[in-house]
């Protein structure tokens, strides 16, 4: 009999018990507070399945439709609740199907655990049934990875996933746990949270001089700038972030992944960086005269040219991975750290300012862009309706108040670039993979991860039809979905870097959807389609009061461009409105 | 300026590493000119030595993306002036004519070289050097029917990291390494359980 005894790091147990591989595994997720699971199962994993027959009051297992959409839905399930998203699958394609979305959780900083059936010990190496060598598929990316083959290993081998996905720069951890060491029983001491491991360190000392170094230079600044990255909400310093722009009347502007840190209303924040940003932020970059970067990492997507990036600026780099210090952009002060710990004593150290004119440039700038882009979106003149407005009618019917998960393309840009938010971890997009067939299992996790909250998935035509069949997991378990299809009929992006890049040679982008409203009934999942401006804000209305998960289509303009746009190979400052 | 670049890596001793760390060179297309890899004087604690021809500022970023490995104890990187570095190559000779040609005995002597093997058919020498030293002794053996050759990785000791060293003892005084069962039914395939 075993009495498990909660302390605030340990997890203990009075007495020894015999026990299976399997059952260790299931112990160490409760341990660590995991309630739910995504997952398939198949033969190598089967004892493992087993043994969650046994479970099922303390850990749900939600059954998805393809090991992408477990990943990706412990992804969404991840950003949203800020806590380490858990999948289960089998070993050869089981494990295969998993690796897109390692290597988005990887881009991404994704806390995640896969957990993945391997042939029995004694057949590895021998390309037995379902056998692949997932840890060497697997190491590039994954932040650790481990393959156990004796049940003895378990709970140790699980407690240092879990501490390496959640701590330091969060990423993917997958254990590979083969057939004899899930059967196997041994016996079992309990289980023993991790949180320390001799040659990791994931957070770097912070060093006070840096922190002087920065705050002298922005002191000093007439013109300094922040950009923030998910790093803020990672760290979880939304609160710290807005205590250090206000003090500082530092105007910010944020990374995809940094959308939602700070509320878009704030009159310091300054709107989006970037390819599909803002027209203020990015020109401005190579204005400023002190760039601070918070827990971003000067993506290409970002800084456009580097080597004409904000080149008279000096930069101030706030991140807890010293890999990210110079890796793209020479910094003049790195300050290496957590951002929660990192922006108060910054705070401590900067002046009470307001900055009033420069600040104004960038208002006035979003005023130029309103004139020349932002109204004639919102607004369309044409009958055909655009993205932008739809994204504008949710807002009003949201009050900024919803999760958003996006899928990639022209409808994700438009909708960071237009939604809006009140409160953190409401923006869920696939950022530095750009992996279409990401949002609808993203947003399944997503409403696990906040079950009471609003969660709308916004996705393409094209990007919809690669992971359709998780409505199937939504009619079996529920998840009150949102699916919101913008339908331009086209590869819309590709589409849009065609006409722009190659002399409009719309090549195999003209991708015919089925009846995505009847296939959404097949599944059991209400649904209606919009074509008309007329209907637009009572079918959102519909969509938003339906209990339940529901599908709305919109049709929308099908050669409508995303602007602004920094052209690739360009300057940030080069970038079009038109 | 690219130039030849040694770089030391300490790291817990783990299935998988290696492939790790390759990988950080391979997906940026670098070619690797030497790697060796063995026991620190540390227990528990690896040791590679990486010899790559890049620019200060491309080293140093591999250095930190080696570092942020799960685990790598600690990467540094030195250029040839800051450390001690050595590597070991073999050469085969028929002996027919190293018994018969005096001058093949000079040259050894000059070389530093020692005999590990003497048959009938051929001898085997050692020596340890520098690259050049090794190539040089190479070429000269090449016209008394050099048979084979063979060169190790480089290994080197950093002029300056007493520092890292005594940490090293430090980490293993207050947390011993554990002992990690690796893929242990391998060797015992007929006790384990069948589909």
């Amino acid at each position: 009999m075993e009495t498990l005894e909660l302390t605030k790091e340990k997890i203990t147990t009075s007495t020894t018990e015999n026990i299976s591989g399997s059952e260790a595994v299931l112990k160490a997720l409760i341990a660590e507070g995991v309630t739910t699971i995504f997952g398939y199962p198949g033969g190598a994993i089967m004892p493992i399945y087993d043994a969650l027959f046994d479970y099922e009051d303390k850990l749900k297992h939600i059954l998805v439709r393809h090991e992408q959409g477990g990943i990706h839905a412990a992804q969404g399930y991840a950003r949203t609740s800020g806590d380490v998203g858990v999948v289960f699958a089998t070993s050869g394609p089981g494990a295969t199907n998993l690796v897109t979305g390692l290597a988005d959780a990887q881009i991404d900083s994704t806390p995640v655990v896969c957990i993945t059936g391997q042939v029995f010990a004694h057949l590895l190496g021998t390309d037995a049934f379902q056998e692949t060598d997932v840890i060497n598929i697997t190491t590039p990316v994954t932040k650790w990875n481990y393959q156990v083959t004796d049940a003895t290993e378990i709970p140790a081998a699980l407690a240092k996933a879990f501490y390496i996905a959640r701590s330091g720069r969060p990423g993917p951890v997958l254990i590979d746990i083969t057939k004899n060491a899930q059967i196997q029983k041994f016996d079992y001491k309990g289980y023993e949270k991790c949180d320390h491991i001799r040659s990791y360190r994931p957070a770097p000392i912070i060093r006070k001089e840096y922190v002087e170094e920065a705050a002298k230079l922005i002191n000093e600044a007439a013109k300094p700038f922040v950009i923030f990255g998910q790093g803020v909400i990672l760290g979880r310093a939304e609160k710290e972030f807005k205590a250090f722009i206000e003090k500082g009347g530092l105007p910010a502007a944020w990374t995809i992944l940094g959308l939602s840190a700070l509320e878009t209303d704030h009159p310091l924040n300054v709107g989006m960086l970037g390819m599909h940003g803002n027209y203020g932020p990015n020109v401005l970059t190579n204005d400023c005269d002190v760039l601070i970067a918070v827990g971003m990492r000067f993506d290409d997507r970002v800084t456009g040219r580097l080597d004409k990036y904000a080149k008279q600026a000096k930069i101030i780099h706030l991140d807890i991975d010293p890999a990210e210090i110079d890796k793209n952009v020479k910094t003049a002060v790195p300050v290496w750290g957590d951002c929660k710990e990192t922006l108060p004593m910054l705070t401590a150290l900067i002046e009470k300012k307001s900055h009033t004119q420069w600040v104004q440039r960038f208002n006035d700038m979003m005023q130029e862009e309103h004139d020349l882009v932002i109204t004639q979106e919102m607004h369309p003149a044409s009958d055909d309706m655009s993205m932008a407005e739809v994204l504008d009618a949710l807002n009003e019917l949201t009050k900024g108040d919803a999760v958003i998960v996006t899928d990639v393309g022209q409808h994700q840009m438009i909708a960071c670039r237009y939604a809006k938010f009140v409160q953190s971890k409401s923006n869920v997009t696939s950022g530095g993979l750009g992996t279409m067939g990401f949002a609808l299992p993203a947003a399944i996790g997503a409403k696990y991860g906040a079950p009471h909250r609003t969660v709308v998935a916004i996705i393409g035509d094209g990007g919809f039809q690669m992971t359709l069949q998780e409505m199937g997991t939504i009619m079996q378990f529920g998840a009150a979905v949102k699916i919101l299809i913008l339908n331009n009929n086209f590869l819309g992006m590709v589409r849009q870097w065609q006409e722009l890049f190659h002399s409009r040679r719309y090549s195999f982008v003209d991708i015919q959807s089925p009846d995505f409203v009847t296939i959404a009934k097949g599944y059991g999942i209400a649904g209606r389609s919009v074509n008309d401006r007329a209907n637009l804000k009572t079918a959102l209305k519909e969509m938003l009061d339906h209990d339940g998960s529901y599908l709305l289509e919109v049709m929308v303009g099908k050669e409508n461009n995303v602007f602004p746009m920094v052209p690739q190979g360009c300057s940030v400052a080069e970038i079009r409105l038109k | 300026m690219k130039q030849e670049y040694t770089i030391t890596v300490y790291t817990e001793n783990q299935v998988g590493l290696l492939n790790r760390i390759a990988i950080i060179f391979t997906r940026r297309k670098i070619n690797i000119d030497s790697l060796n890899t063995s026991p620190s004087e540390v227990e528990s604690v690896h040791r590679f030595t990486i010899v790559i021809n890049e620019t200060e500022d491309v080293v140093r970023k591999l250095c930190r993306q080696i570092e942020k490995q799960v685990e790598v104890l600690k990467a540094y990187y030195n250029t040839n002036e800051e450390i001690v570095w050595q590597e070991l190559a073999m050469y085969k000779v028929p002996t027919d004519v190293i018994a018969e040609k005096v001058k093949v005995e000079r040259l050894l002597r000059e070389y530093g070289a020692k005999a590990v093997v003497i048959r009938h058919d051929y001898t085997v020498f050692e020596t340890s050097g520098h690259r050049e030293e090794i190539d040089s002794l190479m070429k000269a053996l090449e016209p008394y029917g050099l048979i084979e050759f063979v060169r190790s990785a480089r290994v080197a000791i950093i002029k300056s990291s007493a520092g890292f060293h005594e940490k090293l003892k430090e980490f293993e005084r207050k947390q011993p390494g554990e002992d990690v069962i690796e893929n242990e039914y391998l060797n015992k395939q007929e006790e384990v359980f069948t589909m």
